[in-house]
């Protein structure tokens, strides 16, 4: 059995999911729900260089390449947001993260 | 099976189980390691399909330098992990509930689509090469849209974590040099046998 198109779809699919439910399983601590980003945006990424591949065309690389360069952006951000909360709160439950809710 | 097809499936298990690990892991650090070794089996994976710039950026970028930010973080902020995990049981059975949904959908979508013309890819010029030719072309613009918002990270994150420590004395060369002789030095006529 050739490695196929399929097989990399499934992967993504697997580590998207595992993603996903990460949020939920996590869903009070922070870091961990940006840990699960990331997994999700590494899954996203399998896919476009998977069809990039086999499609035989190099756009979808480029396509990783900024989804990449996004996400390195969002965590650095995120993380100096997380400090900087951390600072004031000395927390980063989410439940407590509700100084803006009215 | 050929020897292409065990590099995958090795690299491929190895990712899901690190992906496992990231999400269920005890430890945040813990996490935090299972994160770079679910990107480095992914880095495999993209070396076997071709796409070897796309897995040294993914070294790079991501193991050197995203990882290790959440490392940084997670050891210089003292949280109380333990308590953050507690109650996470409770939403176990709808985190699987939503996630066996998703993957029976994304599965089903997977298994219905006949990709027909899914050829495996022939490069001419080597995957460097071709990224270079169109990212410094047709996605010029793109490219630096992509550089400006690295820059506003950057600048984000130094502004939002800086902090006026209020009790470190700092050289102020500018107050340095507004001194004059006048505001600085006084000189007083002082009667002899009267100095303290």
């Amino acid at each position: 059995m050739a490695m196929g198109l399929n097989h990399y779809l499934v992967l993504g699919a697997l580590l998207f999911t595992i993603g996903v439910v990460g949020i939920f399983l996590n869903r009070r601590n922070v870091i961990l729900i940006m840990m699960s980003i990331e997994l999700i945006l590494l899954a996203v990424n399998i896919n476009f260089v998977a069809f990039s591949r086999f499609m035989n065309h190099v756009d979808g690389q480029i396509i990783t390449f900024f989804v990449l360069t996004v996400a390195a952006a969002e965590a650095a951000i995120g993380l100096a947001i997380l400090v900087a909360f951390f600072r004031n709160r000395s927390t980063i439950d989410v439940e407590e993260i509700d100084s803006m809710k009215g | 099976m050929t020897v292409a097809d065990i590099i995958f499936y090795l690299f491929a298990t190895l990712a899901v189980l690190a992906a496992l690990g990231v999400v269920g892991s005890r430890n945040p650090v813990h996490s935090v390691l299972f994160l770079v070794l679910t990107f480095f089996s992914t880095a495999g994976l993209f070396v076997l399909i071709g796409a070897e710039f796309l897995a040294a950026v993914l070294v790079m970028v991501y193991m050197g330098a995203v990882a290790i930010l959440f490392l940084f973080v997670v050891m210089m902020l003292d949280v109380d992990f333990a308590r953050l995990r507690r109650e996470s049981v409770r939403y176990l059975p709808l985190g699987l509930t939503v996630g066996f949904v998703m993957f029976v959908e994304l599965g089903f979508m997977v298994a219905h689509h006949h990709w027909d013309k899914a050829v495996s890819g022939l490069d001419t010029v080597n995957n460097t090469l071709a990224i270079g030719q169109v990212l410094y072309t047709r996605y010029l613009y793109p490219f630096e849209v992509a550089s400006l918002i690295l820059l506003v990270a950057l600048i984000g994150a130094v502004a939002l974590t800086h902090r006026e420590r209020k009790r470190v004395h700092r050289q102020d060369i500018a107050k340095q040099l507004a001194r004059t002789k006048e505001d600085a030095v006084e000189l007083r006529k002082v009667a002899s046998g009267e100095g303290a």
